[in-house]
């Protein structure tokens, strides 16, 4: 098969997470495999309670596994310590959240800087270089020094997309990431993460919602800590033509 | 995060909070303005004591009687009638390291001239005691060898009451005549202001007379209540003691395992008990003053707890972009140690200010040690490290999943 000669950039082997809620033991993954390839746009799709936040985190670093092995970019992760995650996280993940989480009061080259603050490899120029390549590259060229709290929804989380980019991750894991925008600008986002699929991106877009799937390469379902279905998407719709094909609106 | 970044980050949240920052500095500001206060005004303290005491005459001996007072157990009274006229001859003839010597006997009572009248006491003394306790005489002159052997009714005054008396400290009073316990006495001289001392105790109003007139005609005893002496020099203060301890021995046929019967000190023993004295209320008021800055830390604390609370998800945030424990916990010190730092340096400026007033308005003598402004930083930079550590610590402590998504 083609897929075998591409590079694997995340690998979970039988990925179990066990929480201990009083004396009861709550199973929130229960034996999760697969390989996600350079390249792919994986969308991993289930309701609320099936694993799907738990998966996240041991996707991010950000939590162990109880057993089994994860394996981010060739670096086997469930036996480091936290600061040795912290340090992974720093290098190989770019995070995207639902809410944006960008630091208040602080301009948009600032935000984007943030990783490479805690990388001494950069220094300060290097670092606003950097942050000034990712801005340009979600198209907010001409808003480096706009605050946070003057933008608007679609450009926060435009703003938290060059952070998740600037330190050049293997991998960028996005939580709702259009969660909390209206439809347009969810297009206008999917059209971004899109485009960043096509450089060769590899993009992790955790969700429930399932329109979302359409636009990814590949879909993994979850219910009750298990994957019930993994495929690729033959069809992959074209966000920017979606856009198109909206109701013009006079706003933003 | 290099150090630059961290007190940039620091600053921003600092200066993103302004009052509240400032709030929280405000008790360390006040602590150590006291603290640099108190330490001011103790130091100056000090200082003037030291100048009024070697205004005295640093040199300066005097011999009381009955034996050196212990914690108050009750001394016979003829113990207290030990220094005599044989005494004062003795020491006149024999003494080497000794200069000047005048016998003392002291009275206290009202002055009277004309209509007016005030309360004074009346020291019986030697003509050397002008050069012993180092007055100078502004007008006139001060009675002579001559005057005492006479046990003539003449007397030197000190300014103040030439102000009581005849209404203005220039008014002329030389050859006039006062009454002291109905006694007259003639005015042969007046001294030259001396002022308050520290005690707050008024120099000037004292009546100086021949030591036979007082003993004679006022006090009516045959013994002294002290004798006062100038040493040769301050550094043959404890070798003059020795000899005049020898002649008084001598003269009280003390036996040799027999305490003395009087008590010699010098001036500079005094300075080292008033020192040491001044030393210990300066301790406890900085004490005091350092409880303060206690208080002000654990508002530190207090501050710094709500915004790691506060903050929580910017923490989450910046441990997923990959900040370490440690990065998170220096980010805080930094903020906490950067808020009582600059705590103490308005409160050196404000401590400065304090002590200006304090010296300029309120005539205190004080004058800021350098140290204590260096000890005042260091106290407060570990105030912002122990007590911004157990806040630092919560935060860096947090997990990063559930920080993040805190409302």
């Amino acid at each position: 098969m083609e897929k075998n000669d591409r590079k694997v950039v995340i690998e979970l082997r039988d990925v179990r997470r066990d929480f201990h809620v009083g004396s009861e033991v709550v199973k929130a993954l229960r034996g999760v495999s697969f390989k996600i390839y350079e390249g792919e746009f994986v969308t991993i799709m289930g309701t609320s309670g099936s694993g799907k936040s738990t998966l996240l985190n041991q996707l991010g670093c950000l939590d162990t596994p109880t057993s089994g092995e994860y394996i981010l970019d060739g670096v086997p992760v469930r036996k480091m310590r936290r600061s040795e995650r912290a340090i992974l996280r720093n290098r190989k993940i770019g995070f995207i959240f639902q809410n944006y989480n960008l630091l208040a009061k602080t301009t948009a080259v600032e935000n984007v800087e943030l990783p490479l603050m805690y990388n001494k490899t950069y220094n300060s120029r290097q670092r606003r270089e950097a942050a000034i390549q990712a801005l340009q590259a979600v198209g907010l060229g001409d808003r480096l020094d706009h605050k946070s709290n003057q933008m608007s929804g679609g450009q926060m989380q435009r703003v938290a997309i060059a952070r998740a980019l600037v330190n050049n991750p293997a991998v960028i894991l996005a939580d709702e990431a259009t969660g909390n925008l209206d439809t347009r600008t969810s297009f206008e986002i999917l059209c971004l993460f899109q485009e960043l699929h096509r450089q060769g991106r590899t993009i992790i877009f955790v969700t429930h919602n399932p329109d979302i799937a359409r636009y990814s390469s590949r879909n993994i379902m979850l219910s009750d800590g298990k994957i019930r279905e993994d495929k690729e998407n033959p069809n992959i719709l074209s966000a920017a033509e979606a856009l198109a094909a909206l109701p013009k609106s006079n706003d933003d | 995060m290099s150090i630059k970044n961290l007190l940039k980050v620091a600053l921003t949240a600092i200066m993103s909070n302004k009052f509240r920052s400032f709030l929280s500095m405000l008790g360390i500001i006040i602590g150590v303005a006291a603290v640099i206060i108190m330490m001011a005004i103790g130091q100056g303290s000090k200082q003037s004591v030291r100048e009024d005491l070697s205004k005295m005459g640093t040199n300066l001996l005097t011999i009381r009687p009955g034996a050196d007072m212990r914690g108050g157990v009750r001394q016979d009274p003829s113990s207290m009638q030990t220094l005599k006229i044989a005494d004062y001859e003795s020491i006149l003839d024999e003494a080497t390291l000794i200069t000047h010597v005048s016998p003392e006997v002291t009275s206290g009572g009202q002055v009277i001239y004309g209509s007016k009248n005030t309360n004074s006491t009346m020291y019986g003394e030697s003509p050397d005691y002008m050069t012993i306790k180092l007055w100078d005489i502004k007008s006139g002159d001060c009675f002579t060898e001559e005057d005492v052997l006479k046990s003539a009714k003449v007397c030197v005054v000190g300014t103040t009451i030439v102000k009581e008396l005849f209404g203005s400290e220039d008014a002329d009073c030389i050859g006039k005549v006062v009454r002291f316990k109905s006694i007259p006495f003639r005015i042969v001289g007046v001294l030259k202001s001396k002022g308050y001392n520290n005690w707050g105790m008024d120099q000037d109003n004292v009546m100086i007379a021949p030591y036979t007139t007082v003993m004679k005609r006022i006090a009516a005893q045959t013994y002294f209540s002290s004798i006062v002496m100038s040493a040769l020099a301050e550094e043959m203060s404890d070798d003059a003691i020795e000899e005049v301890t020898q002649i008084l021995r001598r003269n009280h046929k003390l036996k040799d395992d027999a305490e003395d019967d009087f008590t010699i000190r010098s001036q500079a023993e005094w300075m080292e008990t008033m020192s040491s004295t001044m030393d210990t209320i300066t301790l406890i008021l900085v004490v005091a003053a350092a409880f303060s800055l206690l208080v002000a830390g654990i508002g530190i604390m207090n501050i710094m707890l709500v915004s790691v609370t506060e903050r929580t998800k910017e923490i989450g945030l910046r441990m997923s972009v990959g900040a370490r424990g440690i990065d998170i916990m220096s980010q805080f010190l930094i903020e906490s140690v950067l808020i009582s730092l600059t705590g103490a340096l308005l409160g050196v400026a404000l401590g400065y200010g304090g002590s200006w007033l304090a010296s300029n308005v309120f005539m205190l003598p004080s004058s800021v040690p350098l140290w204590s402004v260096g000890l005042s930083f260091c106290i407060c930079a570990f105030i912002g490290i122990f007590f911004g550590y157990v806040p630092a610590r919560k935060a860096a402590r947090m997990d990063p999943i559930e920080a993040i998504r805190y409302e």
